[in-house]
C-alpha cells in the first residue's frame, strides 16, 4: 500500500465512520470495493514498524484465527503469561486458548520493561488491555462496514462478529484480518519501559462482564517442564559453539597482571581472553573450558582488602560518611513534639548484603554473525541486555536481537545480565559463538548483592501513650550501585572489569504505611559502596529491594511500641492506621488467623519449646499485605521453625486467583529463608559466601507447615502487584511472633540459630 | 586421556569418548544432547542434575564417568512421557509446582526413587527423604502436595 493510498483511506474512514453518519452511509449505498478499502485502513500484509505506537506491536490475529499477544514483559515463574493471555482473551472476546503470548524476544516485543517492580500485570497488563480492546474496537467497526451493520448492533463472542439481531450475518475476525497487520497507531506517552502507555480510542470492558479474567486458568508451560521438553537458556546450542568460563581475582580489585596461556593447552580449543580486569577461557567442550578457568595460570596485582571485617560491617554503615540523605514524607513538627514527649521509644535494626542465589549460576550464548548479534539469555530484561550487549560490542541497538529463555529463577537483577555482556565479549574475541555458564561460586559469590541496611526508629508519646510524633530513617548502602539492569557498560562486570568507572546510584526507601501520626518523618541516607569497580558487594535490586529490610525495622518497631504502652499488637495498629484497604488486611488476617486479643508477650509458657504469633503489615505500589506469622522456638538450640502464616492479600481485581495463591506462597516460603537463614559473609579480601552450604537456604524440613492466603478481589480497583509485596513483612512478623514467644526483641537478621540461641541465653 | 564408555540412558544405549574424570552431568548434556539434567553447583549440594543410577537417585555433577559402570541411568525424560507420565510428573502438572523449573530434576528423579521402596510415607518422611534439595522460587508448599498426591496414586 503506497503513502498516498493509505492517506486516501484514512481520510475515507474518518468521513465514514463518523458517528450515526457511518450507519446510514454504509447501509445505503456504499459499494463492496469502498468497504474492502476500509478494511485495508486497518490491515495490511506488510507489518508496521515495531514502535510502541502501533498496534501491531502488541496483538495480532494470526492466518488460522489463533492470537498472537506480543509481550515486552517477561514470566519469571508466576505465570504472568497467563494472566496477560486472560486479560487479552477478555477484551477481544476470543477463547483464552486462542491467545498465545509471545515475551521479551526483542525481535517482536517493545520495551514494556522487561519483569520488572510487580508490574507485569499492574502496567504491562494495562498496556495490553488497552491494546486489545482497541483492536476488538477496530475489528467491529470493520465489520461494521462489511456486514452493513451498525456497530452498536454487533457483538463479538469466540472472535466472530455477528449481527444482535440477525446471526446470519457474522464475519470472523480471522477473514477480516487473518494473516495480515493492524493497521492502527495508538496514543503513545512516548515513555519506554515500564512507564510506556499506548491506548487507542477504546474504552476496556467493565469488570461486571468479564468470563476469563477472575478464572483460575492454570499455566500449560508447567508440562513441558515437567517432561523435560522446555528448553532452558542453558539448553540452547548453536552450530560451531564453544563454552566460555570467567576467572575471578581471590581479592576483589585485583587484576591480572601475568597470565600464561600455555598452562591450558592440553585442553582442545582452549583459548584466554584476557583485557583490562575481564578475563575468561573458552574450550571446545564445557568440562574442559571449566578445567582450563582452573588451571589457568595467573599473576594478580597486589592490592589492599577493600574490605572492613564482616563483624564491623554495622559500624561501618554507621560511620561512613552519607553520600546522599532525602526525607520522603514528613508532616508536622517531629523535632518539636520529641521535645515534649512524656515518653520516647527508640530502637535500632540491621539487615544484612542478602544474594539472588539463583538455582543455577547465570548462563548465555551469544552469536555474532555478519555484524548481527543474537543473545540467549535468562534475563528478566531483554530490551535492556539488548542496549548492554550492543553497547558492549560497539555494535547499533538493532542489530542486536535478544532471546529471553527461561534461566535458572530470578528475583532481580542477577547475575543474567552480567553473564551477556561477559558472553558478547568472549564471542567477539574468539570469533565464535560462545556459551558461558558461570561456576556456583560466582553466581552466589559475585552476583549484585541485596544492600546490607541499619534502620533507626524512634516514637514520642504523650503521658496518656498516645503517639505524638515518629521518625525513621535508614542509612544503608545504596540499593543500586549498578542499576536495575546491564544496559550500559559501567552497570556489567564486563564494562567495569574493562576499565569503564562505576557510577554507583544513590537510592533507598521508607516504610509504605498509613499510619497516621501528627508528627512523622521517614527518609533515608546513603553510603559508597566499598569498592569501586567490579566488587563482589555491588548492589542492585534483589526481590522487593529493600522493602523486607525496611519493613523488618518499621514493623518491628510498630510491635515494640505497641508492647512499651500495654496494648495488643493489631488493637494498637487499628488506632493509628488510616486507609480503609489496609484496616481491611489487618482485620482479614487476624480473623482467619484466630487472633485473640492480648499483649505480647505471652506469659503462659515455660520450658524450652515456646510458641508465638506475630502480625505485620505493609503497603506497596497499591497493592497490601498483613501477615500473621506463628513460630515455634526451641530455646535450647535457637533453632526456629516458622509453622504457620496467615496472610490476607489485596492487589485489587484478581487476574487468576490460583496463580496468585502460588506467587504469594512463594513470597513467603522466600521470605522465611531471607529472614532466617540468608546473609552474605565476607572477610577483608572477598565474599566468602560461594555455595548452598556457605550460603544456606530454607531447606524443605523447615518449609512451614501452612499457608493460608485471603484474597481480597477488588474488580473495580486497576490491578496492582503480587510478585513482591508478600515477600515485605515476613521478617517483621516473625520477629514479632519471637518477640511473643519469649520476650527477647531481635533486631538483626538473619535470626540464625547461632543467634537466637544467645539473644535468649 | 580420554576413554570410551558404553551409558544406558532412558534404555537406549549411547558410546561417549571422554576423560574418565568427567562428572556424568556433562556426558549427558554435552556428549549425549540431554536438555536435562541441570548444572546447578556441581558440589552435590542442590539437586538439579539428579538422574538415577540403577533407581538409586545420584547427583550427576560428581559422579565421574568411571564411576557409572553399566548402571542404567534414567532421567526425568525417561522417567514418564505426557502419555504415559509418572505419577509425580501427573502430580506436578495438577499442582502446578514449578516457578522457574530449573530445580524439579532433583525434587522429582529424588522422590521417584524414594516413593518406589516407601508406600505410603508420612510427611516426615517424605521431608527427610528430600531434604537437603534445593528450590530457590519457594516452591516447598507445592513440592510436598505433589509427593504426597504421587504417594497416594502410587497407592
Amino acid at each position: 500500500m503506497t503513502k498516498f493510498e493509505k492517506t486516501s483511506s484514512f481520510s475515507r474512514r474518518s468521513v465514514l465512520l463518523g458517528g450515526g453518519a457511518l450507519v446510514v452511509s454504509i447501509g445505503a449505498a456504499v459499494s463492496l470495493e469502498t468497504v474492502l478499502d476500509i478494511g485495508n485502513a486497518y490491515a495490511q500484509g506488510a507489518k508496521p514498524p515495531l514502535t510502541p505506537d502501533q498496534l501491531s506491536s502488541y496483538i495480532a490475529v494470526n492466518a488460522d484465527g489463533t492470537v498472537s499477544a506480543f509481550f515486552g514483559k517477561m514470566d519469571m515463574g508466576h505465570g504472568l503469561h497467563v494472566a496477560i493471555g486472560q486479560i487479552v482473551a477478555e477484551e477481544l472476546d476470543v477463547p483464552f486458548k486462542a491467545v498465545k503470548v509471545i515475551m521479551a524476544d526483542t525481535a517482536y516485543t517493545v520495551n514494556q520493561g522487561g519483569a520488572s517492580g510487580s508490574t507485569g500485570i499492574q502496567l504491562g497488563g494495562k498496556q495490553m488491555r488497552m491494546a486489545a480492546a482497541e483492536a476488538r474496537r477496530v475489528l467491529v467497526e470493520m465489520a461494521a462496514g462489511l456486514l452493513s451493520v451498525p456497530a452498536d448492533k454487533l457483538a463479538v463472542a469466540d472472535g466472530v462478529v455477528s449481527a444482535t439481531d440477525d446471526k446470519a450475518k457474522r464475519i470472523s475476525y480471522k477473514e477480516m484480518i487473518g494473516g495480515k497487520y493492524f493497521n492502527v497507531t495508538l496514543d503513545w506517552n512516548k515513555q519506554m519501559g515500564n512507564a510506556l502507555y499506548a491506548p487507542g480510542k477504546a474504552q476496556p470492558k467493565k469488570p461486571s462482564e468479564y468470563k476469563i479474567v477472575g478464572q483460575p486458568i492454570k499455566r500449560e508451560d508447567v508440562a513441558p517442564k515437567v517432561f523435560a521438553i522446555e528448553d532452558f537458556v542453558t539448553d540452547v546450542k548453536v552450530p560451531g559453539m564453544v563454552h566460555g568460563r570467567m576467572i575471578h581475582p581471590a581479592i576483589a580489585g585485583s587484576l591480572p597482571v601475568k597470565v600464561d596461556e600455555s598452562s591450558i593447552r592440553q585442553y582442545p580449543g582452549a583459548r584466554v581472553v584476557w583485557d583490562k580486569g575481564f578475563l575468561g577461557v573458552v574450550a571446545d567442550k564445557e568440562w574442559d573450558a571449566i578445567q582450563a578457568a582452573e588451571k589457568l595460570k595467573v599473576e594478580w596485582s597486589v592490592v589492599a582488602p577493600p574490605f572492613p571485617d564482616q563483624a564491623t560491617l554495622y559500624d561501618h554503615i554507621r560511620k561512613a560518611p552519607v553520600r546522599k540523605a532525602a526525607v520522603d514524607i514528613q508532616n508536622g513538627n517531629v523535632d518539636e513534639a520529641f521535645k515534649t514527649a512524656a515518653k520516647v521509644i527508640e530502637a535500632e535494626y540491621e539487615w544484612p548484603f542478602q544474594s539472588h542465589a539463583s538455582m543455577g549460576p547465570a548462563c548465555a550464548l551469544v552469536e555474532i554473525k555478519d555484524g548481527n548479534v543474537v543473545c540467549w539469555s535468562g534475563t528478566q530484561k531483554s530490551h535492556f541486555v539488548q542496549q548492554g550487549v550492543a553497547a558492549t560490542l560497539g555494535v547499533p541497538v538493532a542489530n542486536v536481537r535478544v532471546i529471553q529463555k527461561a534461566g535458572p529463577g530470578s528475583y532481580g537483577r542477577n547475575d543474567a545480565d552480567d553473564c551477556a555482556s561477559d558472553a558478547a565479549v568472549l564471542a567477539k574475541a574468539v570469533g565464535k559463538p560462545v556459551r558461558l555458564q558461570y561456576m556456583r561460586d560466582q553466581g552466589t559469590g559475585w552476583d549484585p548483592k541485596g544492600p546490607a541496611s541499619t534502620h533507626r526508629a524512634r516514637i514520642a508519646l504523650d503521658a496518656s501513650g498516645k503517639v505524638t510524633a515518629y521518625e525513621f530513617t535508614s542509612k544503608a548502602f545504596s540499593r543500586v550501585d549498578v542499576d536495575t539492569n546491564g544496559s550500559k557498560p559501567q552497570d556489567t562486570l564486563a564494562g567495569q572489569a574493562q576499565g569503564v568507572a562505576l557510577k554507583s546510584g544513590d537510592g533507598f526507601g521508607v516504610p509504605a504505611e498509613s499510619y497516621a501520626f501528627d508528627n512523622k518523618r521517614m527518609g533515608w541516607e546513603t553510603i559508597p559502596p566499598l569498592l569501586e569497580r567490579s566488587s563482589p558487594l555491588r548492589t542492585s535490586h534483589l526481590r522487593d529491594p529493600v522493602g523486607p529490610q525496611i519493613h523488618f525495622a518499621s514493623e518491628s518497631f510498630m510491635d515494640e511500641v505497641a508492647a512499651a504502652v500495654g496494648a495488643d499488637p493489631i488493637e494498637f495498629r487499628l488506632r493509628y492506621v488510616k486507609e480503609a484497604r489496609d484496616v481491611a488486611v489487618i482485620k482479614a488476617a487476624a480473623e482467619k488467623s484466630g487472633w485473640v486479643t492480648r499483649t505480647s508477650p505471652r506469659k503462659d509458657q515455660t520450658g524450652n519449646k515456646v510458641s508465638g504469633r506475630g502480625i505485620a503489615y505493609s503497603q506497596r505500589n497499591g497493592t497490601r499485605v498483613a501477615i500473621v506469622a506463628e513460630v515455634d522456638i526451641d530455646r535450647s538450640t535457637g533453632k526456629i521453625f516458622a509453622r504457620k502464616f496467615t496472610v490476607a492479600h489485596d492487589c485489587g481485581q484478581i487476574i487468576n486467583p490460583d496463580g496468585l495463591v502460588k506467587c504469594i506462597e512463594g513470597n513467603i516460603v522466600q521470605g522465611v529463608s531471607r529472614t532466617l537463614w540468608e546473609e552474605v559473609t565476607f572477610d577483608r579480601k572477598a565474599v566468602t559466601s560461594v555455595d548452598w552450604i556457605s550460603y544456606p537456604i530454607l531447606d524443605i524440613t523447615e518449609t512451614p507447615g501452612e499457608v493460608n492466603v485471603v484474597l481480597i478481589d477488588h474488580p473495580e480497583i486497576a490491578p496492582s502487584g503480587a510478585g513482591e509485596p508478600s515477600i515485605r513483612p515476613v521478617a517483621a512478623a516473625i520477629a514479632n511472633a519471637i518477640f511473643d514467644a519469649t520476650g527477647v526483641r531481635i533486631r538483626r537478621v538473619p535470626f540464625s540459630p547461632d543467634r537466637v540461641k544467645a539473644a535468649l541465653s | 586421556m580420554t576413554q570410551k564408555f558404553n551409558l544406558t540412558i532412558d534404555g537406549k544405549s549411547h558410546m561417549v569418548d571422554a576423560d574418565p574424570d568427567m562428572p556424568l552431568l556433562y556426558a549427558l548434556r554435552d556428549d549425549v544432547g540431554l536438555n536435562n539434567p541441570h548444572f546447578g553447583c556441581g558440589l552435590a549440594q542442590c539437586g538439579a542434575c539428579t538422574v538415577q543410577l540403577d533407581g538409586q537417585a545420584i547427583r550427576s555433577c560428581v559422579t565421574p564417568l568411571s564411576a557409572v559402570g553399566n548402571g542404567k541411568i534414567t532421567t526425568l525424560a525417561g522417567l514418564g512421557t505426557p502419555e504415559k507420565p509418572h505419577p509425580l510428573q501427573t502430580a506436578y502438572v495438577e499442582e502446578q509446582v514449578p516457578q522457574c523449573g530449573y530445580c524439579i530434576n532433583g525434587w522429582i528423579m529424588t522422590a521417584a526413587a524414594f516413593l518406589a521402596t516407601k508406600k505410603k510415607p508420612s510427611e516426615a518422611e517424605i521431608k527427610d527423604a528430600l531434604s537437603g534439595l534445593k528450590c530457590r522460587c519457594g516452591t516447598h508448599i507445592s513440592i510436598l502436595k505433589a509427593v504426597k498426591r504421587a504417594a497416594t496414586m502410587m497407592g
